[in-house]
């Protein structure tokens, strides 16, 4: 029993591999273990939990849902190719580290991508559509409070980036009475940047 | 001067990699054709004889290296896997085999072991294990556990593992005194860690040097080290166990050694291959370990103000199919149940019942989560009987600031008293009511009726044991470089250890942040070690780090004070420099002083040659002084006598739907005790990450058995562990700083404190929500919903 093998040609972060794969070699296994691309991670293998979330045409997709044969002749971009050019971190990396949006890191090349994704889409997100960018990624460290913030730290980011107004610091979490008038400062945890 | 540390929201050096893919969990370890990968077969029955294992067309398959039953299992590796932490009341103690024996006793208990050149093929030949099965009658829950009309282990009476009594005073008597008097029946789920990355071990064995390199994802290097060479035969010497980074463990991870541990290390050896495992999801929900299943049965007596007079606590502990971590969890539910309060008499006892599911082991809180459901329900109920305010009841239990050391008179599971160091009860409530809004909630609350919505109001205090012993240690090297180096043995999930480890440094060396560079869980680098559990990394290691880089301070003024020809005491170290006070040219930086620290023979490069036999030293003295050391290191460890007590306390208010039952959180506030800060950045990053866990606790996390014993939401589509969606939006924490007097920092652990009291006050907000009595726990809408059609 042998199983038929494909040459595939997978095109990540600007650099082209050969790869030869059997047929059910999921594109996660194939970035991780065929192409040395660890920074993308396995969480659930059935879709749910967006850890092996990458970029495909600039699209998140989960990795572990696709096969790496289907997904030759696209662009895909892995957490590996989120910095900026000169080696910096990307506005959404740097966000992170700001606001501390991480604690294991496991899940976080996920959330990088999909947010990365997201700014395309909506540059300027309101905080309930911050909260909607990472409704589809689990995260078990963080309680995502930070991870809210930091999409918003990153939207300010690159809209400097992008020669908007400069940015601000992340403005804390804050839970709102409906109906009562609340004094910013009690909610402040003198955290982030 | 250089700025403290201690007390910075320093932002994390580990960052940087986890934020460029270039983390390295376990199964980023060894990428490449020559690693061969395992799976394993599980059992697929919750209770069953193993009659015959037929494995003959596994090897048929090709790619397929080798496969394991228990019959290839030879010596210690045949015997049962350790049952770590014995107790005389654990009576009836069982522990699994690393492959099946003759019995199978929870969905998921490892079978066999396949070996080949990638998963796809392991699996595969898994896949073709034939195995035939005597079934057996399952026992699932509590219930069914306590009836004991079948057996999980046919030698274990009653199913019951353990019993265990321990009381203060005479609560009997104190109740049947008491002007009044209530009972409690109470019961609370099941639920796991579920940590982003499973669990994962590569092995590598070295024919050249006999030597074994394991790599797994645990919280305990040392001891699965220490496991791996008793179950192999080998000296401890022979094995080095690395923890890379972890993708969080939350306590599953500090249960060792998994199968998977044992087996990958003798798959590794025989075959003279890299050997890789790791878990997928699936395997995680039913071959790792779950927590919190309890049924408590409660009797307290108190007086017309709500003053405790007598509490008896009886409760039946769900351990699963085995007891590899003793009775943790349930002696961690008896004591840690008082509280902030002073029950006056009390008396607990529990069974920890064996039952044909996952086994059973610590996850956040660790059975604190339970004690305090048990607690806080009854001061509502108490408060609800007496028509007081909730958090006036408390009050009035609360042990006094001036009342510490304060010994609850039990025995911890430690072995050590329960006795608290310090705290401020009556503080934190006053900062919690304050922040929450409590005094206001009752106007709020009319406002809200009067629109037609349902709001309620909880609170729930705790009391955490944090810092454990036995012990850590630590030890500091600076380079020649100037750089310095620290190692500690417990391992890091996440908690940003190489941060705040790197902080201490800082401040007691006088180096550069920047300049500390900080490992952990590697036996390489610091052998003796214990692990990261019971929030005791700051408090253990912590400590440990700020004495050894005390040690190495010490020995930099003493060569750079000969060198500078001036007294210790005139010395200061700022930003890596030794220099005279007041006189900032007269210096050394540290660099030179390691140098100056190891005398030499060689001259290797242009810092060496200083150090050399010709340039330094009384030509009338040894070299190294009789009682020195070269090089420039400070190892020390730190023993505490007993833990640390850090407390705290939660508030939530909720809106029920009138209508669907949807449970909706408007507002959630924690008042946190640690002591003092290191960083208080990671430590509301904790608190966040508790509070999220236990918002999944108390509303949407189970483990949903039938009565066969098979999982039914073994997955993440049908386990609901929450999206950003579930959790509120902000969290208002405030702190209060007592410190410890227990250890040099006066910190306190942080890690566990965020999940303790969720269920405990979800509950009680959803009850003054809906004006019913909420006595189980998880809640989901639709019981919400039937408990309102139950009460209409």
């Amino acid at each position: 029993m042998s199983e038929e093998l494909h040459d595939v040609r997978l095109t990540v972060n600007g650099t082209t591999h050969e790869v030869r794969v059997p047929a059910r070699r999921l594109l996660s296994d194939a970035l991780r273990h065929d192409l040395g691309l660890t920074g993308t991670h396995v969480g659930c293998e059935h879709g749910v939990c967006g850890a092996c979330t990458i970029l495909v045409d600039g699209a998140p997709m989960r990795s572990c849902l696709m096969f790496a044969v289907s997904a030759a002749y696209h662009e895909l971009t892995t957490v590996e190719g989120l910095a900026n050019d000169d080696g910096s971190l990307g506005p959404v990396q740097q966000a992170f580290m700001d606001c501390h949006g991480l604690q294991c890191g496991f899940c976080t090349p996920g959330f990088l991508t999909t947010i990365t994704a997201g700014l395309r889409q909506n540059p300027h997100p309101t905080h309930d559509e911050a909260r909607d960018m990472i409704a589809g990624n689990l995260c078990r460290c963080t309680g995502y409070q930070n991870i809210v913030k930091a999409v918003e730290r990153a939207a300010e980011l690159a809209g400097t980036a992008a020669g908007e107004s400069p940015p601000e610091p992340p403005r804390p979490g804050s839970a709102q009475l409906p109906s009562e008038d609340r004094d910013e400062d009690t909610a402040s945890t003198g955290l982030g940047a | 001067m250089t700025t403290k540390l201690m007390g910075q929201g320093v932002k994390r050096v580990e960052d940087q990699r986890f934020l460029r893919g270039q983390g390295r969990y376990v199964d980023d370890v060894a990428i490449g054709s020559d690693t061969l990968h395992a799976a394993v077969l599980r059992s697929p029955h919750a209770h069953a004889r193993i009659l015959d294992i037929d494995v003959a067309d596994v090897l048929d398959v090709e790619g397929v290296h080798a496969v394991y039953t228990y019959d290839d299992l030879t010596g210690p590796m045949a015997e049962p896997l350790p049952l770590l932490i014995p107790h005389p009341a654990l009576t009836h103690g069982r522990t699994q085999y690393a492959l099946a024996k003759d019995e199978v006793n929870y969905v998921g208990e490892a079978i066999a072991f396949v070996v080949a050149e990638d998963r796809y093929v392991a699996e595969d030949a898994v896949s073709r294990i034939r195995v035939d099965y005597e079934f057996l009658t399952p026992v699932v829950g509590v219930d069914a556990a306590r009836a004991a009309t079948a057996l999980v282990h046919e030698d274990v009476p009653g199913n019951v593992g353990a019993r265990l009594e321990q009381s203060v005073g005479d609560a009997v008597t104190a109740i049947a005194n008491a002007p009044h008097r209530l009972e409690l029946d109470l019961t609370i789920e099941r639920s796991a860690c579920m940590p982003m990355e499973g669990r994962g071990t590569v092995a590598r064995w070295d024919p050249d040097i006999n030597r074994l390199q394991v790599w797994t994802s645990t919280q305990s290097s040392t001891g699965v080290r220490a496991a791996v060479a008793v179950k192999m035969g080998l000296d401890l010497g022979q094995v080095d166990v690395i923890t890379p980074d972890v993708g969080g463990g939350f306590g599953v991870k500090i249960n060792h050694p998994w199968p998977e541990e044992l087996l990958v290390p003798l798959a590794a050896r025989a075959l003279g291959r890299t050997v890789k495992f790791t878990e997928d999801r699936r395997e995680h929900f039913i071959s790792s370990a779950h927590e919190r299943g309890q049924v408590q049965h409660i009797e307290v007596g108190f007086d017309d103000d709500g003053r405790l007079h007598g509490l008896d606590v009886e409760f039946w502990h769900d351990h699963g199919a085995f007891t590899p971590y003793g009775l943790i969890v349930p002696i961690i539910t008896s004591t840690q149940l008082l509280g902030p309060y002073k029950p006056q008499n009390y008396r607990v006892v529990f069974e920890s019942l064996y039952t044909n599911t996952v086994m059973v082991t610590p996850y956040r809180g660790a059975g604190r989560p339970q004690g305090c459901f048990a607690m806080e329900r009854t001061m509502d109920a108490i408060a609800a009987y007496l028509g007081k305010d909730r958090a006036d009841v408390r009050a009035l239990n609360f042990i006094q600031p001036d009342e510490f050391p304060y010994d609850q008179g039990l025995i911890f599971q430690d072995g050590r008293e329960l006795e608290y160091d310090s705290g401020d009860y009556p503080a934190s409530l006053e900062k919690l009511k304050e922040l929450v809004g409590w005094d206001e909630f009752p106007a709020f609350k009319a406002e809200m009726a009067a629109q037609g919505r349902q709001v309620g109001i909880g609170l729930a205090c705790y009391v955490e044991g944090t810092g454990v012993g036995p012990y850590e240690g630590a030890h500091v090297h600076v380079e020649t470089s100037g750089k310095v180096k620290v190692a500690t043995g417990l391992t890091t999930q996440g908690q940003g250890h190489a941060t705040v480890f790197a902080q201490l440094v800082a401040d007691e060396l006088g180096v550069k942040f920047e300049d500390v560079e900080v490992v952990t869980g590697d036996t390489r680098r610091m052998p003796y070690a214990v692990g990261t559990f019971a929030s005791r990394a700051a408090v253990m290691s912590g400590s440990a780090i700020h004495l050894a880089a005390k040690r190495t301070r010490e020995k930099v003024l003493k060569i750079a004070a000969e060198a500078l020809e001036a007294d210790e005491n005139d010395l200061e170290i700022v930003d890596g420099v030794v220099s005279v006070k007041g006189s900032p040219g007269n210096s050394i930086d540290l660099g030179t002083v390691s140098v100056l620290s190891n005398p030499l023979r060689y001259a290797f490069d242009e810092k060496s040659r200083a150090a050399t036999q010709f340039s330094i030293g009384d030509p009338g003295k040894p070299p190294v002084a009789e009682d020195e050391e070269p090089g420039l290191e400070g190892k020390d460890f730190y023993s505490p006598e007993r833990a640390t007590f850090a407390s705290g306390m939660h508030a939530v208010i909720v809106e029920t739907d009138p209508l669907t039952a949807e449970i909706t959180i408007l507002k959630y506030a924690v008042v946190h005790d640690c002591g003092h800060l290191i960083n208080p950045m990671i430590v509301e990053g904790q608190i966040h990450g508790g509070v999220a866990q236990g918002v999944g606790g108390a509303l949407y996390e189970r483990m949903a058995y039938d009565e066969s014993g098979q999982l039914l939401n073994a997955s993440f589509m049908d386990f609901l562990m929450p999206y950003v969606t579930e959790i509120p939006d902000g969290i208002d924490i405030d702190h209060l700083e007592t410190p410890s007097p227990l250890n040099p920092l006066g910190i306190k652990g942080a890690g566990e404190a965020g999940v303790i009291p969720s269920a405990a006050v979800f509950a009680a907000a959803i009850e003054d929500a809906e004006g019913l009595t909420i006595t189980a726990m998880p809640i989901s809408p639709s019981e919400l919903y039937t408990l309102r059609q139950e009460h209409s």
